[in-house]
């Protein structure tokens, strides 16, 4: 072993961290480009199903919310791009990466946003999920993504709590729109608990990614921690668990639950899922309809060079 | 990188007196749309009150290689700190 790798074990084995410039083993950075890029495209994708309910939110209030949310959504996905760049990847070559289909994003954004229920759901699983996740993360061993986390959090719990306000007013609403939020839930509570990933033992990345502190805590071990927080709050709502096996466990003091429906996530993940074509298409079609104003920009900094601001 | 889009560091000054800090970078083509980007970007909440951004390129830095000598001789010198030197007791207020 060389003094660099040396050097480099010594940072993850005393929690200090890795900054863009020390030396780090080539799966290092790969594992936490290829981890920090599917992150950032997970936000700039999760604006889609949030953006197809911004004309029809059911107030001026529920609409500046949800907007702001949705640009929080972009400015996360910039700070996760700028984090990966720290890693010797362009952004535009991630953008390209996900676009040819070899970045992923998560499949929670493939399900589509049906009813004004979902924007509730949404908010309080699927950012709730995120958030469980990223709180973890803040305790990553790579600097820039560390601090990016640290910024993230402040900002998401905004997100999670607007969602479950929107479940609350619809769980007291009349029957019908409780019927709409118990069905949100229903269909998306497998899919925010599968956002966690594979079960530890199938999972590719987390043997390495846990050995050099990139993940802190294991797939099911968060996947966990979010199921005994959000059974208690599905309660207050007096909504269902829409799984019967969901049941507070004395021995391991968790809540069980029944085994999910991997072919499902796996189909979603190869792009089969109700939606994956079409989030695809239209973060293409946005970004190639707007060339032109990459192309202005460019034009108008070469003529503006050296004017001050 | 597109052609002509650059990445410039931010660095964020929260209230008067204290110092500017590193935000993370942004993207833009010129110093304009720099700092609106890095405005809209990083201080969506209050965060700053001065924003500066500067292309990442014009950073100065040692190089990595290089900086254990470059920093070597700065904890050689304990006359420098403080606590070097023994004030009897009894003499207050230094």
């Amino acid at each position: 072993m060389d003094n660099l790798e040396q050097a480099f074990n010594e940072i993850i084995e005393k929690d200090l961290k890795v900054e863009p410039r020390d030396w780090m083993p080539e799966k290092y950075r790969a594992n936490n480009i290829r981890q920090i890029s599917q992150h950032a495209h997970s936000e700039v994708i999760g604006m889609q199903p949030e953006g197809n309910w911004l004309l029809r939110a059911p107030s001026l209030r529920a609409k500046q919310v949800l907007l702001a949310k949705i640009q929080d959504e972009a400015g996360h996905g910039l700070y996760l791009y700028s984090v990966a760049e720290t890693l010797g990847i362009s952004r535009q070559e991630m953008i390209e990466q996900l676009h040819s289909g070899k970045a992923k994003y998560s499949s929670i954004f493939n399900y589509p946003a049906l009813t004004w229920a979902d924007m509730g759901a949404i908010g309080w699983l699927v950012d709730g999920a995120a958030i469980v996740n990223q709180v973890s993360l803040q305790r990553t061993s790579y600097g820039p993504y560390s601090r990016g986390m640290v910024r993230i959090c402040k900002e998401e719990s905004f997100h999670q709590r607007q969602g479950y306000e929107i479940m609350i007013h619809m769980a007291n609403g009349t029957p019908e729109q409780k019927a709409m939020a118990q069905d949100a839930l229903n269909r998306f509570w497998e899919p925010a608990l599968m956002m966690f990933g594979p079960h530890d033992k199938d999972s590719a990345h987390t043997s390495d990614s846990m050995k050099w502190k990139i993940k802190r805590e294991t797939n099911d071990t968060l996947r966990q921690k979010f199921i005994d927080k959000t059974v208690p709050q599905i309660e207050f709502l007096g909504l269902e668990v829409p799984d019967k096996n969901c049941k507070w466990n004395e021995e391991t003091g968790h809540y069980d639950h029944s085994p999910f429906n991997w072919d499902e996530f796996w189909n979603v993940v190869k792009g089969n899922g109700p939606c994956n074509a079409e989030r695809l298409e239209h973060h293409k079609k946005a970004h190639n309809d707007n060339a032109w104003v990459r192309e202005a920009a460019y034009q108008y900094a070469k003529k503006t060079e050296g004017e001050l601001v | 990188m597109e052609k002509g889009d650059k990445v410039w560091e931010v660095f964020i000054q929260k209230k008067p007196g204290l110092a500017f800090k590193h935000a993370g970078s942004v993207h833009g083509y010129d110093k304009k749309m720099a700092i609106q980007n890095a405005r809209d970007l990083y201080t969506r909440r209050g965060e700053g009150r001065e924003i500066w951004v500067v292309e990442t390129t014009h950073i100065v830095s040692v190089p990595l290689d290089q900086a254990d000598a470059f920093f070597d001789p700065s904890i050689d010198k304990p006359y420098r700190l403080a606590d070097f030197y023994k004030i009897p007791d009894g003499v207050e207020n230094i």
